[in-house]
């Protein structure tokens, strides 16, 4: 559409904060954020434990409401919505990607992949294809079949990959997903965003470590509910930093 | 998302805890299959009763002598009411003023300006300790009736092999009888039905049979085939004597008439025994107000049985919510997941309504068939008679225990905040 002329940011947060509890007790876990990701960004958020970065995915996630703030995503002003229309939004507008990889037990992976689908209200035929067609992208095809129970945790993260991608979603939006891999398994969820980035998809990456941070094409670093810097690695439109250095790692 | 999808993920609830949902159907399946095999022991018990009365005559009545002592044996099946007349002892001298059933008795009943509700009016003479003989074989006689051609009409009685006698036979004084199958069984052999047209000796009397009794099986104890009826006044004449009658056996016009000639016969009774209601020298067993009672106390008795199971049910029902609510528990984390990429409340509350109602939806289907075989077995010595009703009902508040117990705990998986539901451990 007119995404070309005036690209709308994918996420707009002004003065968002998040409070939990009141009085003596009172947690201010997000305590005045603006931030801006354009489309095709793959933004790194860091800091340290309790620095207020899941309160700030499950906000940008629609799975929670800011205390105070605006929040447009994908210029939809989100606040105050019915939780009928927030679960649509987060079906075509979010992919998650969690720690835990919280795939559904004793449903095998290409029924996982499939369910975001199926909640989309997509025929049994279609949704089955798409399915297919994502767990080939994060290289799956073979274990379709698995139940999460049978697959590493790399698997089950790749698995978990293919789940947000397969509604194509405008932002896909991931707490540690490295925080629960191996070295292996991690470069292998990297490898992935990598590819997602340079195929053009929009990336919140939530972590703590500066290995995965440094993949992003800008890294966002937090304390105490508030953004302490916001630096930019790689130039929007280029690619990611991954490939690079891969590439000058390779000549 | 579509109804089957919700089924699927259902079945999958289901499927993925099978000893637990088995355990939770037992539960449905006992409080249905209660229900079914109580309602149709309730309703067997009731039929049993029914069917013995109405083997009666439902509207028949029988007037029998307060005073006579039949010994047991007289009379067309004395009812048991009988007993009634036990307060006059008989071997006092009330025996002697009480006025015994005479034919002129019956003779009057038949009178159509004093009891227009009266059809038919039949006397009856028994005759005690009678021994059939017949070609070097003999038979206890259970029962010897004598009276008139009426009698079968009242009775309900048909001959199966053979004719029955007319009034002619009456009226000519023949020896002629009708034997029942298990007279005609003992003393022929075979079917018996080789007898009919032989005489056969009764305490050394001879009769010509006729024809057998079509078989009216037994109640209880009491074998109803082992009897001969011949007419009254060939049975006066060899062995009963000129004596009272045992019993006058009297059919109303209809059911519904049979209170009405209950009382047109007492009055003509009353006249001319000049007794009154408080005296009376006879009684009348009205076999139409029996059944009614019967039935009314037989309802009573299939409504407390049908009570106690649907407790039953009931209590299967709270085990269905019991286990959806610990379901939703241990899958708070999946609900979680699943409100995260997309489902909305619809999707979650069916999802989950859905599993309960296939827990009592099953228990309901193997109850209707555990309870229409576990209905097929005499219990407690009462052939169980299914009500249709019962199954339909048992069934329906099966699926509905299941809905009304299942709405609570999906409702409350839907309602979890995806937030809160994710971060449960
Ligand atoms: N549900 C909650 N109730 C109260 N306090 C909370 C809740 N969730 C998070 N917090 C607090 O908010 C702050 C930020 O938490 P969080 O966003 O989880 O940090 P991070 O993900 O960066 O480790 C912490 O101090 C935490 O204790
Ligand atoms: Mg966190």
């Amino acid at each position: 559409m007119s995404a070309a002329a005036a690209p709308r940011p994918v996420i707009e947060l002004t003065g968002v904060t998040k409070t939990y509890g009141t009085g003596d007790t009172v947690v201010h876990a997000v305590a005045g954020v603006d931030l801006v990701v354009e489309r095709g960004d793959y933004v790194a958020v860091m800091g340290a434990s309790g620095s207020g970065k899941s309160t700030l995915m499950n906000i940008i996630g629609c799975l929670d409401a800011p205390t105070r703030g605006r929040y447009r995503l994908d210029g939809v002003d989100v606040r105050r919505r019915a939780e009928a229309t927030l679960s649509r939004i987060r079906n075509r507008k979010i992919g998650f990607i969690f720690q835990n990889f919280n795939l559904i037990p004793r449903t095998s992976a290409l029924r996982n992949v499939e369910l975001p689908l199926a909640y989309a209200g997509i025929g049994a035929a279609d949704r089955r294809e798409r399915a297919l067609e994502a767990l080939a992208r994060v290289g799956l095809t073979d274990r379709a079949g698995h139940l999460p129970s049978q697959l590493s945790g790399g698997q089950q993260q790749r698995v978990a990959v293919a789940r947000a991608i397969v509604t194509n979603p405008v932002l896909l939006l991931a707490d540690e997903p490295t925080g629960a891999l191996d070295s292996h398994s991690t470069e292998d969820v990297l490898a992935l965003f990598d590819q997602l980035s340079l195929a053009g998809r929009t990336l919140v990456v939530i972590t703590h470590e500066a290995d995965v941070a440094r993949r992003a094409k800008r890294i966002v670093r937090m304390r105490d509910g508030l953004i302490l810097s916001d630096e930019r690695v790689a130039p929007l439109a280029g690619e990611p930093v991954g490939p690079r250095a891969q590439a000058e790692l390779a000549s | 998302m579509n109804i089957g999808e919700s089924t699927r993920f259902a079945v999958q609830g289901v499927t993925s805890n099978k000893m637990r949902s088995a355990l939770t159907t037992l539960g449905i399946l006992i409080g249905v299959a209660a229900v079914i095999i109580l309602v149709a022991v309730g309703t067997g018990s009731s039929k049993a009763v029914a069917d013995s009365i109405s083997r009666l005559g439902s509207n028949t009545l029988t007037v029998s002598s307060s005073s006579t002592t039949g010994g047991g044996r007289g009379g067309p099946r004395q009812p048991a009411v009988g007993g009634a007349g036990a307060t006059a002892s008989p071997n006092s001298g009330t025996k002697t003023r009480a006025n015994q059933l005479t034919m002129a008795d019956a003779q009057a009943l038949t009178d159509k300006a004093a009891a227009p509700d009266v059809l038919g009016v039949a006397p009856v003479v028994s005759a005690s300790s009678v021994t059939a003989t017949y070609s070097g074989a003999s038979h206890s006689v259970g029962t010897f009736t004598g009276s008139t051609s009426t009698y079968l009409l009242i009775d309900n009685d048909t001959v199966a092999t053979g004719s029955p006698f007319t009034d002619t036979d009456y009226s000519e004084h023949r020896r002629v009888a009708l034997l029942g199958v298990t007279v005609a069984k003992d003393l022929a052999g075979g079917d018996g039905t080789s007898i009919v047209g032989k005489t056969v000796a009764f305490n050394g009397k001879q009769f010509t049979v006729l024809g057998i009794l079509t078989a009216k099986g037994s109640t209880g104890p009491q074998d109803q085939d082992d009897r001969v009826v011949a007419p009254a006044t060939a049975v006066q004449d060899t062995l009963a004597g000129y004596g009272s009658l045992s019993s006058i056996s009297v059919k109303a016009a209809s059911s519904s008439t049979t209170s009405a000639a209950q009382s047109e016969v007492e009055a003509i009774l009353d006249g001319r025994h000049h007794v009154t209601a408080a005296d009376r020298d006879y009684s009348v067993f009205n076999s139409a107000a029996l059944l009614s009672a019967a039935t009314s106390s037989n309802a009573t008795f299939t409504v407390l049985l049908g009570a106690v199971a649907a407790i039953s049910l009931l209590v299967g029902g709270i085990g269905v919510m019991n286990i959806m609510l610990v379901t939703v528990t241990e899958r708070t984390r999946e609900i979680g997941i699943r409100k995260a990429i997309g489902a909305g409340k619809g999707d979650i509350v069916s999802q989950f309504l859905l599993e309960a109602v296939m827990l009592s939806l099953f228990g309901g289907i193997v109850g209707v068939v555990a309870g229409l075989i576990g209905s097929r077995f005499t219990i407690v010595g009462v052939q169980p008679v299914v009500a249709p009703y019962s199954v339909v009902l048992a069934f329906g508040v099966a699926i509905a225990v299941g809905l009304f117990f299942g709405l609570y705990p999906a409702n409350r998986a839907a309602t979890l905040r995806p937030i809160d539901a994710l971060r449960h451990e």
